[in-house]
């Protein structure tokens, strides 16, 4: 039982870090490799705000959320919107050349040691259920993972700023056309993945640590999710983030041997099998 | 402190422009990794080197020193490293080639010490056979095995009869697992467990889980020093393993005064076995910690920084000896036997091996005046590398 | 570019094509020329060369077919330890560990290709950064036999033909690099100017359509993977001859996008953008984290967006762009 509840736990963490990447990248098509250089910026922004402002966490998290999201939106006027319409490639080799910068920024200002996060005493230990520890700060990952999914979700398909949005994304001259403000809409949406970004870094800090190399160390798990969950909606970057998460915990507690291969693996095997991913959109480009 | 430090250089440069060939510099290239996810080791290291030029003076034997650095980044990249150290040789003429953070990087270069005839110090990289790679090859840091068997003893002295090892899947991990293992078995101790954890490894809780059913008395942890060892600590606290009795003890690299902060409380109660320690009582660390705050206000001094320092300072010795001839086999020849009080301790060159022997203390992570520290309480003296018996 | 050509009955265009120009002897002087200029810089030189000859791998199936690869490492890091392990092994004549580092590599292409004939771009990065994140395990589980992390040693080569002994200026390492990237690169030329390269273009341009002109679609795809997987492998086996060790970080995921990089940065689909794109990101790399070694991230990083600002489609889209605004200077 333990197993899988820390496995959904896991499975979420990986959503929160790479939820900010589906939006980007699944949403809005931009091959955003930079994602990860957001996510650390509110992992830095979150750390300054509790060591040196004494800051308690919870109320960091919507400051780190606001300022990864003006710092996304002042990029996006200055540079991103320039590449909308570039090959994917350029994209990529434009957003490595942000990775490079950030890490250099980061290692300027912060060192290349690991930055300290202590929680609160309220999120911190466990608590014991027959049959099933329980870790406090793993629930509150679970709770705020699920709210995340269940919000965006509804945004994308239930409400008119989720109409304009994939409108704009699939055919932007016709949105265009239609009286959408297309330009807006990306803004907003960008806003909105630096956001979550930033805000995945600062919850992911408390377990995978926080140093300059963060963008590139975990580029790989965001990747993961995107695909296995496929471009385009929220949905499936929750059950791929939930399925890699349990397998990988239970693949590492059953049968440790194969522990760094099951990540990969099931990957490898979803991405033969529906090449577009669990949920992928046929008609994305 | 500060009269002193001047009169000491004014006191070199004075023996400098006396020496009769005393013209050339001593070019000291350092291949370190300076950026990339080693970068804290290349900054350590380099911040002890400075240091050592900084406070004892930047004249060798007469000559005066030029360091020249360059970023093996990622250093784990054996032909990158080789490649820089080539370079430092061929292009920049260096008389010494020091510095080498990780394993692949010292054994990738020791082919161009050799082939070169220059002396090169290993400042981190902590394979036990490095040092048999060259015989041009003097290592200031330590050996994993040397660091390892201690902690092994201690636990089978201390009423701990089962354990549980949890090591990272690489070369450095095996190693520590296969000494731990052998020191501690001879001592009547009983493996009840072990795991190969994959190395880039976000989330402990299933390892932690297996340890929590299984209940050794403690927990014998290898990882490499970055995010992973600080997600086991807090893992392992939230987790209640501590609670239930189990004990856990490491090498030192584990609680390194770099990412000790950074662990926070969870780090409290922590064994490790270890060459180094911030809080070591003497006066020679004394010395050296106050001048690190001086110099590096937002850094902690810790074993890699210790090592560079340590470096130079065998250098410098060397250089002293022989009248600032960086000749290879001169060079080597006159580092053997060496000896010297370092902040660490008493420490020397094992004529035999060129491996440093050095005093290997027990120590547990405790707080002192509001900063966690690792307390030394016990030490085994003048310990040798194992791993080359 | 001048792919409209293609619809064409003419092939007197597609011959000229073919055929060499001046700048492109000029071109292969610069090696020559870089040896006397830069004689003390030659284990440099050499490792421009080989990951010159690994990107044009990445080119021929990225520039070609179309094929993204986000884990092109797993064939250049195959062909490092097989030339390591043949060494080791007392097969250390460095011809024969080319050979065998191709035919390895080449084999595992062949087999790894089936899994890239279909889905997006995104699934395909996926599922090669997978393959080749795996190996990279592997090769590190099998500590015993590649040395994992704490790299591959006690590779000895014999003298290159029984003649040319490796030294430590890497002169004879960088004259070797350098001939073997130059065969290749002919042989490459000539592979993507045959009607079989013709037909990757065509596939990578229109994969719907080719198919009804009785274009095989995926034994071109396998083809090409499969020869694109024994240049890298060849290139790993040149790393390991001429470095003398093996780490494990030749199967790196940084090794990879490193890779993705330098191509795009060079440009796509022209063979001396691999090799441009290497010169100038291992050049600029160089002097920068020469200049400052703890921040030249930084430089780099900003050339990078630099580049793709103002020149699409990397240095070679830039200079073909910058040809097209002089009159006259267009070919």
């Amino acid at each position: 039982m333990t197993v899988i509840f820390d496995g959904i736990a896991s499975g979420l963490l990986l959503f929160l870090i790479s939820v900010g990447l589906s939006v980007t990248l699944g949403l809005m098509n931009f091959v955003n490799l930079a994602h990860g250089s957001f996510a650390m910026l509110g992992g830095y922004v979150c750390v300054v705000l509790l060591n040196r402002l004494g800051v308690p966490f919870l109320a960091a998290l919507p400051i780190v959320a606001i300022v990864s999201a003006l710092v996304g939106v002042a990029l996006e006027r200055t540079l991103y919107r320039r590449l909308y319409g570039a090959s994917d490639l350029d994209q990529v080799l434009f957003s490595i050349g942000l990775v490079f910068m950030s890490i250099s920024i980061a290692h300027y200002f912060f060192g290349a040691q690991q930055q300290p996060l202590q929680l609160p005493a309220m999120l911190s230990g466990q608590f014991n259920l027959p049959g099933l520890d329980v870790g406090v700060y793993r629930l509150f990952l679970i709770v705020i993972g699920l709210a995340i999914a269940v919000g965006l979700q509804w945004m994308i398909a239930g409400t008119r700023f989720g109409a304009q949005l994939r409108a704009a994304v699939d055919n932007p001259r016709t949105a265009r056309g239609l009286g959408i403000d297309v330009d807006r809409v990306f803004v907003l949406t960008f806003a909105l993945g630096s956001a979550l970004a930033g805000l995945g870094g600062a919850l992911g800090v408390e377990m995978l640590g926080l140093d300059p190399e963060f963008p590139v160390k975990y580029i790989v798990y965001f990747l993961i999710v995107v695909a296995v969950g496929g471009s385009g909606n929220i949905k499936g970057s929750l059950y791929a983030s939930l399925i890699i998460g349990i397998c990988d915990v239970a693949g590492k507690y059953y049968i440790p041997q194969v522990g760094a291969f099951v990540i990969y693996a099931v990957m490898v095997v979803t991405l033969i099998f529906r090449p577009q991913g669990l949920f992928g959109r046929t008609a994305a480009k | 402190m500060k009269t002193l430090k001047t009169s000491l250089i004014a006191g070199a440069i004075a023996f400098a422009t006396f020496g009769a060939h005393a013209a050339d510099p001593v070019r000291i290239g350092l291949v370190l990794p300076m950026t990339g996810p080693f970068a804290a080791y290349g900054k350590q290291i380099s911040n002890g080197v400075k240091l050592y030029l900084a406070t004892k003076g930047d004249t060798f034997g007469g000559r005066k020193v030029e360091i020249i650095v360059k970023d093996d980044s990622p250093g784990t990249a054996g032909d990158v490293s080789k490649r820089l150290s080539q370079e430092l040789v061929v292009k920049d003429k260096v008389d010494i080639l020091a510095g080498f953070g990780l394993t692949p990087a010292a054994f990738a270069s020791a082919p161009v010490a050799t082939e070169a005839r220059k002396p090169m110090v290993v400042m981190n990289a902590a394979t036990s056979a490095i040092t048999t790679k060259s015989n041009y090859i003097v290592r200031s840091s330590h050996t994993l095995p040397q660091d390892t068997a201690p902690i092994a003893s201690w636990a089978a002295k201390n009423k701990i009869r089962k354990v549980f090892t949890l090591v990272a899947d690489f070369g450095p991990g095996h190693d520590a697992e296969g000494q731990f293992k052998k020191t501690f078995t001879a001592a009547g101790g009983e493996i009840v467990g072990e795991v190969r954890s994959p190395v880039k490894n976000p989330d402990f809780a299933p390892f932690l889980q297996k340890i929590k059913d299984t209940r050794p008395d403690a927990v014998f942890l290898f990882l490499p020093p970055g995010a992973e060892t600080i997600a086991f600590m807090k893992g392992f606290t939230e987790r209640g393993l501590g609670q239930a009795g189990i004990k856990l003890i490491a090498t030192g690299d584990l609680p390194d005064e770099d990412i000790l902060d950074a662990m926070g409380d969870s780090a409290l109660g922590l064994t490790t076995s270890f060459h180094y320690s911030e809080a070591h009582k003497s006066p020679e660390n004394k010395a050296y910690t106050e001048a690190y705050y001086k110099a590096y206000p937002k850094d902690r001094p810790n074993y890699m920084s210790v090592a560079g320092y340590d470096g130079m300072h065998l250098i410098a010795e060397v250089l002293k000896k022989t009248n600032g001839n960086t000749d290879g086999d001169k060079f080597v020849e006159a580092a053997k036997g060496m000896s010297w009080v370092s902040p660490r301790g008493k420490i020397s060159i094992d004529p035999a091996t060129r491996d440093i022997v050095q005093t290997v203390y027990i120590r547990k992570t405790e707080k002192l005046a509001g900063k966690l520290q690792n307390v030394e309480f016990d030490q085994v003296a003048d310990f040798k590398d194992p791993g080359k018996q | 570019m001048t792919t409209t050509t293609l619809a064409g009955f003419d092939p007197a265009p597609l011959q000229r094509q073919a055929r060499w120009q001046h700048a492109e002897y000029a071109f292969w002087l610069l090696p020559a020329a870089a040896y006397f200029a830069f004689g003390d810089q030659l284990a440099l030189l050499s490792q421009i060369a080989i990951t010159a000859l690994f990107a044009l791998s990445l080119d021929l199936i990225l520039g070609y077919a179309g094929i993204v690869s986000l884990g092109h490492a797993a064939f250049f890091g195959m062909g490092a330890y097989t030339a390591g392990l043949m060494a080791t092994h007392g097969w250390n004549e460095p011809l024969a560990g080319l050979a065998g580092a191709a035919v390895i590599a080449a084999l595992a292409g062949f087999v790894t290709s089936f899994l890239v004939l279909r889905g997006s771009d995104l699934t395909r990065l996926m599922v090669t950064l997978g393959v080749a994140l795996m190996l990279f395990e592997l090769a590190n589980k099998l500590t015993s036999i590649t040395g994992g992390v704490d790299g591959l040693q006690g590779i000895e080569m014999k003298p290159i033909l029984g003649q040319f002994a490796f030294d430590l200026y890497g002169k004879t390492a960088f004259i070797y690099a350098t001939l073997v990237l130059f065969v290749l690169f002919w042989l490459a030329r000539r592979i993507v100017h045959s009607p079989f390269g013709l037909g990757l273009r065509g596939i990578h341009l229109n994969m719907a359509r080719m198919p009804a002109l009785g274009t095989p679609v995926n034994a071109r795809l396998v083809g090409i993977y499969t020869v694109g997987a024994a240049y890298a492998g060849i290139a790993g086996a040149l790393l390991t001859q001429t470095t003398q060790f093996v780490s494990i970080d030749v199967l790196s995921f940084p090794r990879s996008a490193e890779l993705l990089l330098i191509l795009v940065l060079g440009g796509t689909g022209s063979l001396y953008g691999a090799l441009i794109g290497t010169v100038v990101f291992m050049t600029a790399h160089h002097l920068l984290s020469g200049i400052n070694p703890q921040y030249w991230q930084f430089w780099l990083g900003a050339l990078l967006v630099l580049v793709v600002l103002f020149a699409r489609d990397g240095v070679m889209g830039g200079l073909r762009a910058l040809a097209r605004r002089l009159p006259g200077a267009a070919k």
